[in-house]
């Protein structure tokens, strides 16, 4: 019996990238995002005037060469104020969901990991903390805290750790049922190259799709925060203050709320559409 | 006198656009009579599927198909023909569980066509399904027509589906590897149903299969197919006796036979390297609270010795409680009761960091190549993993090891940097393998270590575990339903049966002798690929069988009494 063997290899699939610039939703939602962060980097060049200096202009100018956004009732340049404010969404979106996400895939992955009373304890809790909205448990947070924008930001974070932890979880289990986990326990791996070699490698991509969508939430909740004044402070340029602070003169000056609004709404999309490109480049290539 | 019922001819299917099309099916043609029974062979990738799928009209939409397929004076290829799919022509699917809807009962499913198709009205159709479920052989149609899918067993499912296709009464049926989910007790009957049917009504049979034992017992004629070309076509002797194409005689000899004598020496008993004894796990159908589920006995009061050097089977249907056994040897499932010594440790009893080092003696290879290796971790890193965990070479040593162990399985030390989804099955099996001889184990476990693969890659797979067990002087217990494979690698067999060994010996002795009668019904079953050997009806499985001690019928022979 000849052993001759096949030893070519399927061509190598298309790479990460290539996949994601490939995917409309990718592109646009890399593009949008790379933009805000361009500003938030690059915002005391970007920004024609001191955020917040009053009286630049006149009270309530509306878009004009001058000031292509406007200024509001203290005569603050509104795009100088958008583009500072870009700084501290992205730090909000990134903060909180940082806090979210490692603080879930721990509970996650330990607790489909480990099974048995550790399991029912953390889901327990988890799914008790679930039962609350997300916005009660920030607004409590910050009721013990105090207002202030970074308290803003770690109550939006303890608030999304459920969700995080769930997701986390039930990807997690599926992995540990794999044949390949298991031949990793068969050879003698340790807990811990268990957890961090094989199930958070595996894991990882389903909690980055996760995670981008997330910084929406985060983002959107923390402007809420700062809408109803438990987050950032004036004179802070942060959006969802600003959308809160002009609320009075909607009549008067429209362009105030629809800006911030405006400015949000393009974040959050931005984020989705990353998202979404990213959870179809993501996709392990198994078997075509 | 047979007429010809479909005729097809120069039927070719691409996929994709003109420009950058890839061919799936070049120029088949074969014609399908009365009462024949056509056979359509090929491995994985041949285009044998996708055959069925044209005439069907089921072709995914990116697909374009060519030729002609003559059927009732129509086309089925011409644009904007739907074929007559139920009513002229049946289709069977190789997963009973899935092509019938969970939700329905089997009366409602099996009445449903016969009302659409305007056949019948609804109680002419209720009586024609009881009647024809007992055709096909479920006893008591009456109750089954209120039965749910998932109260019946894959068997009945299947003999289910083909109540449902022959009660529209087409003139052809084809089988989409009909029997290939199912246990080989299973697999004849279902196969001896469908050679009565054909036979007693005469429709034209068109079956596809890549097991050449189906074929041999099965077809009058044979079409093989490989990469989408027809390689060889003719009568089933013909094919069997004279092939006069290369890949055929290839496939041919790739096939094990249960009746192929044994290749290797047997080795003369050895030291026990591993004993169990009395061995109980029971599962539970549900975890925590609430009414506890059926209770199902994986293992029942085994107890096993494997000698050093040997390859020891364990065979038996699904459910049987085999893989399980694996399972509980490599501590992945905890037993109930019972111990296992290894050497002089108890593997049951061992715990933590000792347990972790007591691994390395017992591997594994699983069955699924595709699931079994880490997805995310390169090729190399995984054969390494068993050799740093062991810590058993030195960070200069690793880089060499890993390429010997690479080559030694057939492939080359370059591919320690890819990932596994740039390999196909066989080569993801062979680095499986290289990562369990990896770490110098003393027993390996392979659990249907080639079922997932095609034949001509399982003869591969199974050389180079003989080979290494010669070289590397390896143990190992071989978890496998195909009674022809076990027949080729195995020194000593295990029959189980409901998490019982019901018969234990020497593989040549329990082939050509089984004492236990369900052993018999097992080999009497198992499809033969030679066409001159076609068996009369087989001894039907009946309910109970001894399932006590074994006592020892011959040396080194027990069986239940």
């Amino acid at each position: 019996m000849d052993t001759k063997v096949d030893t070519s290899v399927h061509a190598s699939p298309l790479g990460f990238w290539k996949r994601l610039l490939l995917s409309p939703n990718g592109i646009v939602g890399l593009v949008i995002v790379l933009g805000l962060i361009f500003c938030a980097i690059f915002a005391e060049h970007l920004a024609p005037h001191n955020p917040a200096k009053m009286g630049t202009g006149g009270r309530f100018l509306p878009p004009n060469s001058d000031f292509f956004l406007g200024t509001d009732e203290f005569g603050r340049d509104m795009l100088s104020r958008i583009l500072y404010g870009s700084r501290i969404t992205l730090l909000i979106g990134a903060v909180a969901v940082g806090i979210s996400l490692t603080i879930g895939m721990l509970i996650g992955m330990l607790a489909a990991f480990r099974r048995g009373w550790i399991e029912a304890i953390l889901m327990r809790s988890t799914d008790i903390l679930f039962s609350f909205t997300e916005t009660l448990i920030a607004l409590s947070f910050v009721a013990v805290l105090g207002p202030s924008l970074q308290n803003a930001v770690i109550a939006v974070g303890v608030a999304g750790i459920p969700f995080y932890a769930r997701t986390c979880y039930s990807a997690a289990l599926v992995e540990t049922s794999k044949p390949y986990f298991e031949a990793s326990i068969s050879i003698g791996s340790s807990p811990g190259r268990l957890l961090f070699f094989h199930l958070l490698p595996n894991v990882l991509p389903t909690m980055i799709v996760v995670a981008t969508l997330g910084v929406s939430t985060a983002i959107l909740a923390a402007a809420g925060l700062s809408f109803l004044g438990l987050g950032a402070q004036p004179p802070t340029s942060e959006w969802g203050y600003m959308l809160a602070g002009s609320r009075d003169y909607i009549n008067r000056a429209p362009w105030l709320m629809t800006i911030p609004g405006l400015a949000i709404a393009v974040t959050v999309l931005g984020f989705n559409l990353l998202g979404d490109g990213l959870r179809t480049s993501l996709d392990p290539v198994e078997r075509k | 006198m047979s007429t010809t019922l479909l005729s097809v001819r120069g039927l070719s299917i691409t996929l994709g656009s003109d420009a950058r099309a890839t061919s799936l099916l070049q120029d088949v043609s074969f014609d399908v009579s009365t009462g024949q029974i056509l056979s359509i062979v090929g491995e994985s990738g041949s285009g044998k599927s996708m055959t069925a799928k044209a005439i069907m009209g089921l072709l995914p939409p990116k697909a374009n198909s060519s030729g002609i397929a003559m059927f009732r004076g129509q086309n089925l290829l011409a644009k904007n023909t739907t074929p007559p799919r139920g009513t002229g022509i049946g289709l069977i699917f190789q997963e009973p569980m899935t092509a019938l809807t969970p939700v329905l009962t089997i009366g409602s499913q099996l009445t449903e066509a016969i009302v659409v198709h305007g056949l019948a009205d609804i109680n002419a159709a209720h009586r024609r399904a009881i009647e024809m479920l007992d055709r096909v052989g479920i006893p008591n149609p009456v109750q089954r027509m209120r039965q749910y899918p998932h109260e019946l067993s894959g068997g009945m499912r299947q003999r289910v589906m083909i109540a449902m296709m022959m009660l529209l009464e087409p003139d052809i049926l084809i089988a989409d590897e009909p029997t290939t989910a199912l246990d080989v007790t299973v697999q004849a009957q279902i196969l001896d149903l469908l050679r009565d049917i054909v036979f007693d009504t005469q429709i034209g049979l068109i079956l596809i299969t890549h097991d050449m034992g189906v074929v041999a017992e099965m077809a009058s004629d044979v079409i093989v197919l490989k990469a989408g070309q027809v390689v060889e076509a003719g009568s089933v002797q013909q094919i069997f006796d004279a092939p006069n194409a290369e890949y055929t005689r290839a496939l041919l000899d790739a096939v094990p036979s249960i009746e192929a004598a044994h290749l290797q020496p047997l080795s003369t008993k050895g030291t026990v390297i591993l004993s169990a004894r009395n061995l109980h796990k029971t599962f539970r159908g549900q975890r925590g609270v609430g009414p506890a589920g059926p209770k199902t006995k994986a293992l029942d009061d085994v107890s096993l010795d494997i000698w050093h050097g040997e390859t020891l089977a364990l065979v038996g249907e699904s459910g049987s409680g085999k893989s399980t056994l694996g399972r509980v040897l490599l501590r992945l499932t905890e037993a109930d009761q019972g111990t296992v010594e290894l050497g002089n440790m108890d593997l049951l009893a061992l715990t933590g960091a000792q347990l972790r080092l007591t691994r390395r003696k017992i591997q594994m290879i699983f069955q699924d190549p595709y699931a079994s290796l880490d997805p995310r971790q390169s090729v190399g890193a995984a054969i390494l993993e068993p050799i740093i965990i062991q810590g058993s070479a030195t960070k200069s040593d690793r880089h060499e090891v890993v390429s010997e162990l690479l080559t030694r399985v057939g492939l080359t030390p370059e591919m320690a940097n890819r990932f596994p989804h740039e390999f196909s099955g066989g080569q993801r099996q062979r680095i499986a393998i290289a990562r369990a001889i990896a770490s110098g184990p003393e027993l390996i476990i392979a659990d249907e270590p080639t079922s997932a693969l095609d034949v001509s890659i399982q003869a591969q797979i199974l050389d180079l575990l003989a080979d290494l067990k010669q070289e590397k002087k390896l143990t190992m217990l071989f978890i496998s339903h195909d009674l022809a494979v076990v027949r080729q690698v195995a020194d000593r067999v295990a029959v189980m049966r409901q998490g019982r060994i019901i018969e234990l010996g020497p593989v040549d002795a329990v082939w050509s002798a089984p004492r236990h009668p369900y052993t018999k019904a097992l080999i009497d079953a198992a499809p033969v690929p030679d066409p001159h050997r076609k068996r009369g009806l087989r001894t039907p499985l009946t309910g109970s069988f001894s399932t006590g001690k074994l006592t020892e019928v011959a040396p080194g022979h027990w069986v239940a009494s």
